[in-house]
């Protein structure tokens, strides 16, 4: 194990992917945004001049390079940057990518990742703050990776550049900074398994990405007052792993699920979906929902923060989940 | 129909371009002190294309710009002010604070929405060309955008589209490539054709490059032009060429060289340092100010007391941006519909 921050392990497990396998291309700028930690990319850039692209500004003309080299053999990772940027390649993610194994009767595969960062950042305003997981969860063929810790961020993206679907693969910019134990060499951490974060009797919360560490951080001040919660993190929304959480309510009986997309057909409402149709018997609450409220990304700080999800928000839905 | 540059419009474009350039060094100052945190864009370097094709705009012509939208809105006489409240997410601002840096806009001084995703505002201004076309009363559009905006698939659409349909639009493409940094900067665009107005004259649309840097020859370009489209000829493309301000080349916006001084102008002992260059050769404002008074349009003197003026007008935007309040959080859950 070694101590490394989130954007690090990021860094690694794509210099990992792209040393063991030559078919691998990286079509995109920077990976980790505009923050200073982008220069942590330059050990990838020297290393594998001959595969990484400077592509124009042209997200449709760059999503569409990545599906069609990837049905032709190619095995191409590439970067969105923003996430709210998908929506210019949305006809190539989600009619072309998502539809073309199935469409061709299995008769190819579409090996393509796409990487982006989502989210609430600062100041990013109405164009640059999505979180389109839920939007792209509604559109079948797509894995969906959303890494929560260094540990897990450097073991997902070995196994969404070796998988044979298209993968989503969505980062959160205000993670990169974590630190955490990471695995050295090269290891992957499976789709579909979710990893229980921190273990608790009372509450289960489910959370993805950055508000995975934010409901991890409720649980320990709630902790302090006895309230013991359980933290689980899918890690992958498709495929989900449904039983991991099944398993965690049926302790519980009580769920709060956590999610920055907006609240109407988010994340969370197809999680509270899922558990009210099939362990309705164990739920001794009603769940709840922490997400954003169904409105445009304001810019002014104090409005950007009324209606970000947040560890007090998370607290506070806890408590209520307990009556 | 071309008409020459006298000097009553002579002396609104310096204005205009003076007070694109003290706003932006306000900005900067602003973000140094802390009140306002997010990603931004100066237009400092390029006054002399923006002011230039305001001066020709009528009162109901339409203009939409971008991420780098400042020197636009204030260029066209939008509240100082409130202009600094915006990006400061103030509830003065003109969008209330919602809007900030990147979305800054003013109706009311012919600007519809801002967006800052690389070449949306070409097919919106498009979009209210045809309206206009539709109203039938000789009203134009325009759009300023970048260069790198042709590396998007709605710009050949939407350039497509106005060829066929012959709309009242003015497409500005502001080239700021020259001088940009490489990678860890921001980088210049990265496109095909030899010549960004080749992609515009293989649709048919009548082109133009001109020295975005020369307040002059860009108003003689955009007057020309105007009298093509008020007559419904269709589209026209104008490519303003500028050399990067040294400032804009750091992934976020830093004051270097400098606050302007405008003494520079006639004063060439005092354009020293590492930037000195940019300073005497590509400084639009600076540029200006020296033909103007080598045409005895302004002395120097009536050089500096024009920009004490707008100084002065950006210290008084300053003390009522920072004096007006924050929105109230929970405001933030309305504005969603009409």
């Amino acid at each position: 194990m070694t101590e490394m921050n989130y954007a690090e392990a990021l860094v690694d497990g794509l210099y990992i992917s792209m040393d063991s396998d030559p078919r691998v291309s990286l079509i995109g700028r920077y990976v980790l945004g505009l923050s200073p930690l982008r220069f942590l990319m330059e050990r990838v850039r020297d290393a594998f001049e001959d595969r990484i692209l400077d592509p124009p500004v042209s997200e449709a003309g760059i999503a569409s390079l990545g599906v069609g080299a990837a049905m032709a053999g190619a095995r191409p990772f590439v970067d969105i940057a923003t996430a709210s940027f998908v929506f210019e390649a949305w006809p190539q993610v989600v009619n072309e990518a998502a539809n073309a194994y199935h469409m061709s009767g299995g008769q190819f595969t579409v090996p393509v990742v796409f990487h982006m960062l989502h989210g609430l950042r600062g100041g990013g305003s109405a164009q640059h703050s999505h979180s389109p997981q839920a939007m792209l969860w509604n559109c079948p063929g797509l894995e969906i990776v959303l890494p929560s810790s260094p540990r897990d961020v450097k073991g997902l993206i070995r196994t969404a550049v070796k998988s044979n679907n298209p993968t989503i693969f969505i980062d959160h910019s205000k993670l990169f900074t974590l630190k955490g134990d990471v695995p050295e060499g090269d290891y992957e951490i499976p789709f579909g398994q979710a990893e229980i974060k921190r273990e608790g009797g009372d509450v289960t919360v489910v959370a993805t990405s950055l508000l995975v560490q934010k409901a991890l951080e409720a649980a320990n001040a709630l902790s302090k007052e006895g309230i013991e919660v359980e933290v689980v993190d899918p890690r992958t929304i498709v495929p989900l792993d449904k039983e991991a959480i099944l398993r965690s309510v049926a302790k519980t009986g009580r769920l709060v699920v956590v999610d920055e997309c907006n609240l109407s057909c988010g994340v969370a409402s197809e999680i509270a979906a899922i558990v009210a149709e099939h362990a309705f018997g164990s739920l001794k609450a009603p769940i709840l929902r922490v997400a954003r409220p169904d409105v445009p990304v304001p810019f002014s700080a104090p409005l950007e923060e009324y209606i970000t999800p947040t560890t007090e928000k998370i607290t506070a839905a806890v408590r209520r989940g307990l009556g | 129909m071309k008409e020459e540059l006298n000097r009553d419009k002579a002396l609104s474009i310096f204005e205009r371009m003076l007070v694109m350039r003290r706003f932006e060094e306000m900005v900067v100052r602003l973000f140094e002190e802390k009140h306002f945190y997010s990603h931004y864009h100066l237009y400092i370097g390029q006054e002399a294309t923006g002011g230039a094709v305001i001066e020709v705009l009528g009162r109901d012509d339409l203009t939409l710009t971008t991420h780098r939208n400042h020197g636009h809105v204030v260029g066209r006489g939008a509240d100082l002010g409130k202009a600094l409240a915006e990006i400061m997410g103030r509830a003065d601002g003109f969008c209330g604070g919602r809007g900030g840096t990147l979305h800054l806009t003013d109706r009311s001084s012919g600007f519809l929405s801002t967006s800052a995703v690389v070449g949306n505002c070409i097919g919106l201004a498009t979009g209210a060309a045809y309206a206009l076309k539709q109203a039938g009363k000789g009203n134009v559009s325009v759009a300023f955008f970048g260069d790198a905006a042709l590396e998007e698939g709605v710009a050949f659409e939407s350039m497509n589209i106005a060829a066929l349909w012959s709309l009242p639009i003015l497409y500005i493409c502001e080239n700021n490539s020259p001088g940009a940094g490489g990678w860890g900067s921001f980088t210049s665009s990265v496109i095909a054709a030899k010549k960004l107005t080749d992609i515009p004259e293989s649709l048919g649309i009548m082109s133009h490059q001109v020295d975005g840097t020369d307040a002059k020859a860009v108003y003689g370009a955009v007057e020309e032009a105007m009298a093509r489209l008020r007559e419904g000829e269709g589209p026209v493309f104008i490519e303003a060429i500028t050399v990067r301000w040294p400032g804009s080349v750091p992934l976020w916006p830093e004051l270097i060289p400098g606050a302007t001084d405008m003494t520079m102008a006639w004063d060439e002992t005092r354009i020293t340092g590492e930037h000195a260059g940019w300073i005497r050769n590509h400084d639009p404002v600076l540029r200006f100010a020296r033909d103007l008074i080598a045409d005895t349009v302004l002395t120097q003197a009536e050089v500096l007391a024009i920009d004490k003026r707008v100084n002065e007008r950006l210290e008084t935007a300053r003390s009522f941006a920072i004096a007006s309040p924050l929105p109230k959080p929970e405001s933030a859950i309305e504005g969603v519909f009409a």
